[in-house]
This record gives structure tokens, sequence and C-alpha cells, in this order.
């Protein structure tokens, strides 16, 4: 890692939408191990949102415990942020959503964090579909206290310890799919030109977006026996098939080849296009399941867009909430008064 | 049946009546019937439920303790007894007050093992009435609790037009169910009125000590607190004693506080996965800015201390609503203590306090509902109320509720968009500006560039920076006990009540104690021992309660507790003199009565012994 962050920019940086550059998403300078997945995730987060031009204070980062939870920190530095507890970043961001329904809520989690003490809440939260993007940086062991293996390490998968896990591995993808996510994909820290688009897509998403990123921990868990390393996963990717989105205001000009078979129109009126080869059909939930294990069984990792569900209702749709900010409603509109008051106490007599 | 040379209870408007069924009867409404009769007669009533943990087919008991003289505390003992339950009937015959009456079914004969030479054995023929009366088996068991209450009105001269009235009530667009639920009152009046000579020793006469009070549950009034306060986001978990709380705020919520152009809601509320998300919830809430609250029970307290601590270190407002029950553990869960304020007050690892408010009534279940989201986001830090099942589930009556609607809610320190724009220094969201201990908050998306900060549970300096520099850290805590000091200021103050004559002795109580305890010193002042009185209504203690302490040689402390948490907690806060405190407790899980506070505080005192309070009968 560095000390010193540059002030230094180029004069003719690209601006977005908003006229802002990708520097007003950074965040402050990273204190993980250098060469970590989990920086490569934060800046495909910058660079998604950069994109999509999302007003940086109108973010909410959320996090639990762990080297991922410290990364919010790291990107949007104009967001307000919550590091919360351990596993329990779902049930502070169902609260935040609930509170505020017009902000951006990107939660980042890691393996221990979603897969063990946070099981529960991660299961809840798909149930009540909340509209946020719940990231998890998945590097299959537990890196702040030193590398023990998390439960999505691999059968045999060893780390730098050398001793093979024992126990089965949860699948965060299939765990999503069948608990109900309505947006649910697969990437590597490594693979920008894939990560970015899922990003916005979504952040576009109106629901629960679910991205499991494979993010290498390169101290702990980087090694040649690790199904969770740079070289194993960059060796065994298999992508769905090529992801590109294009948000709701920018007209389409791509020139997209006859290839893409598949075209997503999101709530927002935002469009993901989809270019696959014999690739997942991104409508049936039973097929992602059940291509998930039939590459894990081929000792592959399928990548991409697995599953979405565009119009599906979420957390305040179900609940029936007004429009508005729950918490900007006043005392006028919220209480209801004297009178009504007194007729309940005539109701108690 | 009622045996001539047996001595009798003599006593109008002043008894306690219990009911003995089976849960899942359909028994509730019918007790609450008379209840709410009674009460509707002028005559103050406070009734409780004794229940199980089960649903159907375990004992179930409802007592109704009614008084013209206004005491509502358990008194202890019973007068007169409804007994439906065979199951029951050794306990039953057990508890009664010698003089007292049995009222139970005798279409079968009563065993001779329930026999005692001083009561009163009142058999009516509940089952031979019902099976002559009704051929469908559901009717026969819910019509048999209305006979024994119109039985009752007889036997007690309860109005029988007050009865005729609540059932037009109680079927309000049923109407097809008022004839036949007023023959049934008329079965059993008619058939008490034949076979006894009525009244009984026992009986009700109208009165005006009623005047404007209301007879509701402590949760109710907490539900509407909640909605008063502006509460918009409840998350929760069902635990009894606390799961009504919510359902009435969502039930009075539907009603008041649906948008009329669209029906759209001005409230969400999330059942959560468990205790944990549900604080998990609040404080994610809060912290964008709505009001939030929680309701729970001990069980539920524990789980969320990892949270209580983080809202606390973090700064985030937090509503918390305790119903306290009974025991560690899953304990008692049908039972009342006040046995959570360790857990509560020191809720979480670390050096950690929590602001705590005792509610004593219904009104005061309301105002401190209210009043807790005002403190919450005053002192951003959490508000925990603690109250019990005692006040929480059952019938209390009370002081209607009050709202002044020139009231405004306070928010706290919260900087707008253009507080934030015409700020020219740093923000820092723990900066001491005001030397409070009380920083600024900002929601977010409140400035496109300024005011954002990193909420975290680790170590930060007055910028919201990650550091684990110790002078920083030591610098924040001792910011966070100012902050605890400046909050004695704002919570409710102690309730002084002097003795009619001048004493060095004190008592200190609070919450459902109260009722009791006030009983027990007009009691004891009888008795000729006079005691100055305050009632405890929040944590941190205000210095009027130090100085109470500090004025008087010796203090009793009244808890429903085994180990005395609100006498440790004054020693521990105020560094008192352990001597000084003298402990009164009771904590078997049933409402402390004021025969248990007399005797301790003669014991106590090392007086003689005390003689009961001798009862009429004749």
């Amino acid at each position: 890692m560095s000390y010193i962050k540059p002030n230094f920019r180029h004069p003719q940086q690209p601006v977005n939408d908003l006229g802002l550059t990708r520097r007003e998403y950074e965040g402050s300078l990273s204190t993980l191990c250098a060469g970590c997945g989990h920086d490569s995730v934060s800046g495909a987060i910058i660079q998604a949102c950069f994109e999509l031009a999302v007003p940086p204070h109108k973010v909410a980062k959320v996090s639990g415990i762990g080297c991922s939870s410290k990364t919010p920190t790291y990107f949007l530095g104009k967001s307000h942020g919550f590091n919360s507890v351990h596993g329990r970043m779902p049930s502070v961001t169902t609260g935040a959503n609930l509170a505020n329904r017009d902000l951006v809520y990107i939660g980042v989690s890691g393996d221990g964090d979603t897969a063990s003490i946070g099981l529960g809440q991660f299961a809840h939260v798909m149930r009540r579909n909340l509209n946020m993007l719940y990231i998890v940086e998945n590097n299959g062991c537990y890196g702040l206290t030193k590398g023990q293996d998390s439960a999505t390490a691999d059968v045999g998968s060893a780390g730098k310890q050398g001793k093979p896990n024992p126990y089965g591995p949860i699948d965060l993808c299939t765990l999503a799919l069948q608990v109900g996510a309505t947006f649910v994909a697969r990437s590597f820290s490594g693979d920008k030109e894939q990560l970015v688009p899922l990003i916005k897509a979504a952040i576009s998403h109106q629901g629960f977006a679910f991205i499991d990123v494979i993010s290498p921990c390169v101290t702990f868990n980087n090694t040649p026996n690790s199904t969770k390393g740079y070289e194993f996963v960059r060796d065994h990717m298999e992508a769905t098939g090529k992801v590109d989105f294009v948000p709701v205001r920018r007209e389409i000009t791509a020139d997209y080849a006859p290839g893409f078979s598949q075209e997503i129109t999101l709530h927002d009126g935002s469009v993901i296009h989809l270019y696959k080869e014999g690739g997942v059909n991104t409508r049936d939930k039973d097929q992602a399941v059940r291509m998930i294990q039939e590459y894990k069984a081929k000792g592959q990792i399928l990548t991409g867009l697995l599953y979405v569900e565009p119009d599906s209702p979420d957390f305040h749709e179900i609940q029936g909430t007004v429009k508005r900010p729950l918490r900007d409603l006043a005392a006028t509109d919220l209480c209801p008064g004297s009178r009504a008051l007194e007729a309940i106490n005539a109701s108690m007599r | 049946m009622l045996n001539s040379e047996s001595p009798r209870i003599e006593s109008v408007n002043e008894f306690v009546i219990r009911f003995a069924n089976v849960n899942g009867t359909g028994s509730a409404s019918a007790n609450n019937m008379f209840a709410k009769a009674v009460f509707r007669m002028g005559v103050p009533v406070s009734p409780k439920n004794i229940f199980p943990s089960n649903i159907q087919g375990l004992p179930t008991w409802y007592e109704v303790r009614v008084s013209e003289k206004g005491y509502l505390g358990s008194r202890g003992g019973v007068d007169v007894m409804v007994a439906i339950n065979p199951q029951s009937f050794k306990q039953d015959v057990e508890c009664l007050e010698p003089g007292g009456y049995f009222i139970y079914d005798n279409t079968k004969p009563l065993d001779l093992r329930y026999h005692r030479d001083n009561i009163n054995y009142i058999g009516i023929p509940l089952t031979e009435i019902c099976r002559r009366e009704y051929s469908d088996p559901k009717q026969r068991q819910l019509f048999k609790n209305v006979i024994y209450v119109g039985a009752l009105s007889a036997l007690l001269e309860l109005d029988f037009d007050v009865l005729k009235e609540l059932i037009g009530e109680q079927f309000k667009g049923k109407e097809k169910l008022v004839a036949p639920n007023i023959h049934a009152l008329e079965l059993g009046y008619q058939y008490a009125s034949e076979n006894f000579k009525c009244p009984i020793g026992v009986r009700l006469r109208r009165s005006d000590k009623t005047d404007n009070a209301v007879l509701m549950e402590g949760n109710d009034a907490l539900a509407l607190g909640c909605i008063y306060g502006g509460a918009t986001v409840a998350a929760w978990y069902p635990i009894t004693p606390s799961t009504s709380v919510v359902d009435s705020f969502e039930k009075y919520a539907n009603r008041l506080r649906i948008d009329p152009g669209t029906g759209d809601k001005k409230f969400a509320i999330a059942q959560a996965e468990d205790e944990l998300a549900a604080m998990g919830m609040v404080v994610g809430a809060s912290w964008n800015g709505a009001r939030a609250f929680t309701a729970t029970s001990g069980p539920g307290v524990s789980l969320m201390s990892e949270f209580l601590g983080l809202a606390y270190f973090a700064e985030v407002p937090v509503v918390l609503v305790d119903v306290q029950r009974a025991g560690p553990s899953t304990g008692m869960p049908t039972r009342t203590q006040q046995s959570d304020l360790f857990a509560a007050a020191y809720a979480s690892h670390g050096d950690t306090k929590h602001v705590l408010l005792f509610p004593s009534t219904p009104k005061e279940c309301f105002e401190m509902g209210a009043e807790s989201f005002e403190l919450a986001e005053l002192l951003q830090t959490p508000v925990i109320i603690l109250t019990d099942l005692d006040l929480g589930m059952n019938d209390n009556m009370s002081e209607p509720l009050a709202w002044d609607d020139s009231k405004e809610y306070k928010r706290g320190k919260v900087l707008s968009e253009e507080d934030l724009e015409n700020m020219t220094e740093r923000y820092g969201r723990y900066l001491d500006v005001d030397k409070d201990g009380i920083c600024y908050r900002t929601y977010p998306g409140t400035h496109p560039t300024k005011g954002a900060f990193f909420t975290r549970g680790t170590s930060r300096d007055e910028y919201a920076i990650y550091t684990e520099d110790g002078d920083v850290y030591v610098e924040n805590m001792e910011r966070l006990l100012r902050k605890f000091e400046t909050a004695k200021q704002y919570v409710p103050a102690p309730e002084l009540i002097p003795a009619a004559e001048t004493t060095r002795d004190g008592i200190l109580f609070y919450g459902t104690s109260a009722a009791a305890t006030k009983e027990a010193l007009d009691q004891l002042a009888a008795d000729g021992v006079h005691i100055n009185a305050m009632r405890i209504k929040a944590f941190p203690f205000s210095k009027a309660v130090e100085d109470f302490i500090a004025q008087h040689d010796r203090v009793f402390v009244v808890e429903q507790n085994r180990d005395g948490q609100l006498r440790k907690m004054l020693i521990i806060e105020c560094d008192i003199d352990p001597k000084k405190l003298l402990l009164v407790r009771h904590y078997n899980g049933m409402p402390i009565t004021a025969r248990t506070i007399r005797k301790q505080i003669h014991a106590l005192k090392g007086g003689a012994t005390v003689t009961p309070i001798r009862r009429k009968t004749g």
C-alpha cells in the first residue's frame, strides 16, 4: 500500500453527466494489503458510480466487519458510510432504506460476514427484496484474523497454513437464488470489464441485487492450492456471456453484433445487454442453479449475470409506504393530534 | 349452599375476585366484561391476567381488585373465587381469605378434599345449564363464561344494564350475537337470584371514583406514544410480553397514519428474523433520520446488546421498549419482574451506559413513549423504556392520555443543507462545539460536498476518522460521560411524596411498584410509621435523587427482582454507603403487594410483629 495520495490530476480528465470527474467518487487511501482483490472491487464501484453519474452524496455505504467491510472508506468519500457490526450490515441497511427510499444503498460484506455470522440476515434481506446492492468480496478466508478458512472455502482448498479445508462450502449465489434475490451475479475482482457493468446494472435494479465477487486474499489465500487465488480463478473462470449496461438516460449508440441475444429492461428503463453463447437464461432460476453446479463439477467458476427479475416489488412496495422518504415526514404528517386521542380515550372507558 | 355457620366477608366496593379458567376457552372476554362493568359503575378496578406460556388447556386466572379507595396494586389474597377449572381447585380453595366465597360448577359434586370450614360455597350448575340450553359444544363452552358473569351480576349487584350495554358494544356489527349473549347473562342472573340470598356479603355499589379515567393496557398506551412521538419505523421480533406493543402500533398506524390521497402508509413495520436484526434496523433507520423503535423483553435485550453498544459508541439515537418478564434465560415468560435494569443500563461490552425510563401507568407509557424519541435524538444515544408485563399486558386504570397540539418535534442537533452550506470550518461529527458532550449530526444525502462522515464502531477522532490513538479514545469516552451528565437535566424528574409527619426514613420505588408502595405507605402511616417517598422515573439519577438519599438516615428501596438492581445502581452511580439503602424486594413473578412491602419494612425497622390488617367478616 502507499501512504500518500497524489493531488495532481490531469486537467482534462473526463467528466460524467453531472460534470464530476472520477476523482469525486474516490475515497481515502486503502490500508489493505497491496494487491488485495478488494481494492479492485472498490475501483469498480467508483467506476460504475462515476459512469452512472450517481450523485455521490445520494449513496449510503454500509458494511459489517472484516477486511471487505473496511473498504467503504476507500470509495465515495462524499457519501455517508456506516461500518456496523459483524454480519449485521443487512439489518442496518434495511432500517436505513426504510427511513429514506431515495438513496442508493451499497452494502459491502465478506464471506465470513455473510456466509457465517451474517447468514441469517443475508437470507432475510433477500426475502424482503430490499432495494440495495449487496456485494460480497469473497476470498474464502478470514483475513483480519490471519487466514482461517471461511464457509465459502471449497473442500480441499488450502490457504497459507497449508491445511486442506474439510468442510463443504456455502455457495452464496445458489443460496441467493433459492431465497429470492431478484438480481444474482458472480464476478471476479480481476475482471473489471465484467464487474463494472454488473455493478451498474445492479445499482439500477429496483430490488435486491447480489454480486458475489471472488476477490483473492493475497496474504493468506493466494496459494497454488487455493480455489480462490488469482491463478486458479483466472484459469477456471467461465463467463455466462459478455455484459453491457446502458443507463436510462443514454441513447443506445453502440453497434451491437447480432450475437446479443438477450436484452433486459430494468425497472427504471435502463437496459442490460447480454452477449451469450449457450449461456444461461437470466430469467430461469432453476437453470441458473443447475449451471452453477454443472460448472463447479467441471472445476470451473461460472461468472456473469445469472438471474434477474426486473419488475419485482421491493420492500417499500410490499409495505405500501408513501413515496416520500419517511424521514422527511414532519409532525403535521405524523401526529394525529389531541382530538383523535380524545376519541381513543373514549374507547377505553 | 351458603354455609350459614361460615364467617362471611362483608365489603362494599373493596374486594378481590379471581376467575380460575382453562386457557383457550374464551373466558378472557367474559372476564374483561366483568372488570369493565365494575369500572363503568364508577368503581376503580385493577384486573390482572395470570396466564401460562401456552395457548390451550392449561390453568389461567384473571384477578380483579375492586377498590373504591383507588388502591390499584395487587392486594394479595382472594375474597371471591369463580372456580371454573377443576384442575386448579386445590389452590383456588386455599388462596381464599377466611370468610371468602367459592363459586363453582356443581354439576358434579365437589370433591370433599376441597372443603374448608371457613369459606362459603356457592354452587351453580353451569355445565348442566349449558347442556340444557345449547346443543353446539362450542356454544356450551363459550356461553358458560357469560352465564357466570350473569350470576355475578345477581350475587354482587353488578349493574345488569351495564353488562347489556357492554354486550352491545362488543358485538357491534354482529347484532345477531347480542340477544343470545344477553340471554346467557340472564340464565346466570336468574339461577343466582332464585337460589341464593343476593347480594352476598361482598358487593358493588355505584360510585364516582373513575371520573375521566381510562382502562387500558400499558403496551397499547406505549404504542400510541410512539405514534404521537412520530415514529415511522418499527422493527421487532415477537416475544411475550412485548408483542402487543408493535401489534398495537400497527393497528393504530393503519387507522391514523394513512395518506388520505393515496392510501399509502406513513410508517413501515419490519418483523425481523431475530432481535439482533430488529435492533440493527432501528439503528439504520435512526442513523438515516427516521424515528424508529423496537419492543422486546429480557431475552431480546440480551441479543440487542451488541447493537446497543454500537449505538452508544457511534452515537445513534435508539428507542427500545423492554416489557420485562421474569427471570434469566427463558425464565417465567408470562410473569412479571423488574429484573432487566442491569442488562439494560449497562448493555454491551466495554464502558457503556444507557438512559432508562420507568413508566408506572398507561398515561406515563404514552408520555414516555413519545418523549423517548425526543430524548434519544437530543442525546444521540439509546433510550430504553423499562416497563413490565404487569403494566404492559393488563388493563390499568389511568388518567386519560393527553397531547398538546402546539408541541413540535425536537430533532436534536442536526445540520441542514443550509447549515452545511454556510459552514466555513471543517465539519467534525464528534466535535463538542457546545461543550455539553452532544455533537452535531448530519443525515446521509443532505449536502453534495459537505457533512459526509463515516459512522463506525471503531475508535475515531472528532472528524470520525479511524484512530487507535489512546488519548483520543479517552477524550471521546470522557465526552460521552459528559453527555450522560447532561442527560440528567432532560430525563423526567422524580416524583416526591412527603410523609404526613417529619421523618428520617425515606423510600424509593419505580415503575409498577408504585401502586402497591403508595398503598403500603398509607398502611404504614396508620401503623404510626411515616416515610418520605420518592418515585424514580429515569436513569441517570438526577441530583434530586441524590439529595433525597442524603436527607434521610435510611432509605428503603422497593424492587421486583432478587438482587436489588436499582439499589446497587444507586450505590455505584451515586457513591452511597450500602448500609443506608435497605432492600424491600419481591420477585416471584406476581405483582408486588402492599402487604409484602408493609411487612418487610416493619421487619427491616426491627419493629414488633406485624398484625395483619383485619378484614370485616360477619
